[in-house]
């Protein structure tokens, strides 16, 4: 099962383990994971699930979609590794993916 | 020891309650009680993705079985709560046991308002508003060659949408002059109904049902007041929803289109709560009008603003009101309230279907409709929430940077 390490701005870490299939958003919810919200069920409708993907996974996690882009264009504190991340969806080569937190999703 | 907390109704609202309780290190018991028998679910699939087979059951669960154990969140599913006894601080549910609490919350929601016309009951006449109803809907459907849609509300459309890309011929009728009247502008309303005629979908506005004909006691044709006749095997309604408020009206609790609750969403009883489509609350994004909302924000963010309560940090509901629906190739998303009369600024083509109606009143930005076009709807929901001025002049210049005001 992939294993996703979210970092906190604080510094504090969570690992969780995720199912394959499941989306990052999902698997930081359901291992209660501080910091993401993922209102809308993963649409990509409400830019609540924002996080910073570790640059030595960028590649590997795979680009943007389309309306992800959009949507990012009017979010907050959005850098290069900005992804929403109901949009990525894991599999075992992800094992061992970092993320990391925004301040805040709003 | 902080206090136990029980929640009536399992839907988006009160599992988010559950949840945010737990994600803020309450240690009290948590009770989470609902009518229906399923793993809490989310709702906006099942007029889309799930209606069309795209979506399975496992993958509508808000959260997976083993979360609710983990988490310490005790379930009661498949029960009804048939009474609150507010002096012994119980609840009764409907297999005769009762449950405690030292903080209640109502997160009872909402149903269908019935068609109450001649041959409402014949079948093939569906609703669509839990699981089970889109299940069966979505087993009609397979077999169904022209359906027709009464309400041209979200739901209506929602499904029109559906319907078309399955091959059905699609009738929408509604008694308004336009699709989604009283919750979108004009310009929005208009803009759907030419996107949806494109697709095959007609419309008859400003008509009244005056009965449903049948046939071996099966759903044949809808009558028009105007004498028309639309044949349909299959009729959807979606005209409306009645607020849960019966349980909290027959313990004493002050209610009127839904629970009463003020900026703390407390009741009457402070020791209740209401959060929710059931909650009828000031809301200070809609001009200190009292509303009751219909949404996945709404209802989550309620549950957040109830957590912080219960251990122990009071804010009251703030939050900006946001909306989604996705119809076909139409994203809408919406930020803010409309209230009537309100002044409507287009931002962009409406020919690409790609724009923005920002509804200005008072001069004060109330609202943000956005047709595929995410980027205005994230812009307007940071605007709203900063309360920052922005000029009608510079909402309908698509090169005034939005952004330059936050």
């Amino acid at each position: 099962m992939p294993r996703v390490l979210f970092v906190l701005t604080n510094g504090e870490e969570h690992l969780v383990e995720g199912k394959v299939g499941d989306s990052v958003m999902q698997t930081a919810i359901d291992n209660m994971v501080p910091g993401i919200i993922g209102d809308c069920g993963g649409n990509c409708s409400c830019a609540t699930c924002h996080g910073y993907v570790d640059p030595e996974w960028i590649e590997k996690v795979g680009p943007r979609t389309e309306e992800e882009v959009l949507m990012l264009d009017g979010a907050l504190r959005v850098e290069e590794n900005s992804r929403l991340t109901c949009q990525i969806k894991l599999n075992d080569e992800l094992d061992g993916l970092v993320v990391r937190l925004p301040i805040s999703q709003i | 020891m902080q206090p136990n907390v029980t929640i009536i109704g399992a839907g988006q609202a009160g599992l988010q309650l559950a949840a945010s309780l737990r994600e803020l290190q309450h240690d009290g018991h948590i009770m989470l009680i609902g009518d229906e028998p399923h793993l809490p679910y989310q709702r906006p699939p099942l007029s889309k993705a799930y209606l069309l087979g795209e979506a399975q059951e496992a993958q509508l669960a808000l959260r997976p079985r083993a979360f609710f154990e983990k988490y310490a969140i005790e379930r009661r599913p498949g029960r009804r709560a048939l009474a609150i006894d507010r002096q012994r601080k119980i609840v009764a549910l409907d297999d005769d046991s009762v449950v405690p609490y030292d903080q209640l919350v109502l997160a009872t929601g909402a149903r269908n308002r019935p068609l109450t016309v001649p041959g409402a009951d014949l079948q093939n006449v569906f609703y669509l508003r839990t699981l089970d109803d889109s299940t069966a809907l979505r087993g009609t459907m397979a077999a169904a060659k022209s359906v027709v849609v009464i309400g041209a509300g979200f739901i209506g459309l929602e499904f029109a949408a559906a319907a078309v890309k399955q091959g059905l011929d699609v009738t929408v009728v509604d008694i308004a002059e336009r699709p989604m009247a009283r919750a979108v502008s004009r310009t929005m309303s208009g803009l759907f109904q030419r996107e949806h005629e494109k697709l095959g979908v007609r419309f008859r506005f400003a008509a009244h049902v005056l009965r449903l004909t049948g046939e071996q006691g099966r759903v044949r044709a809808v009558a028009l007041a105007d004498g028309s006749e639309l044949d349909a095997d299959l009729v959807v309604v979606g005209i409306g929803v009645i607020p849960n408020v019966e349980l909290a009206a027959a313990c004493g609790l002050v209610c009127d289109d839904g629970i009463v609750v003020d900026e703390h969403l407390q009741t009457s009883d402070p020791e209740i709560s209401a959060i929710g489509d059931v909650a009828l609350h000031v809301n200070h994004h809609a001009q200190g009008r009292r509303v009751r909302l219909e949404s996945v924000q709404n209802a989550s963010d309620q549950a957040r603003c109830i957590a912080m309560r219960i251990v122990g940090k009071r804010v009251p509901y703030q939050a900006v009101p946001w909306f989604w629906s996705h119809q076909a190739h139409l994203k809408l998303q919406m930020a803010g309230l409309p209230s009537p009369g309100c002044e409507e600024v287009l931002r962009g083509d409406p020919d690409s279907s790609s724009c923005s109606v920002f509804l200005f009143c008072a001069g004060a930005l109330v609202c943000v409709e956005s047709l595929n076009r995410p980027a205005d709807h994230m812009l307007a929901r940071r605007l709203l929430a900063s309360h920052v001025q922005l000029a009608p002049t510079q909402a309908a210049d698509s090169g005034f940077d939005l952004k330059s005001l936050l």
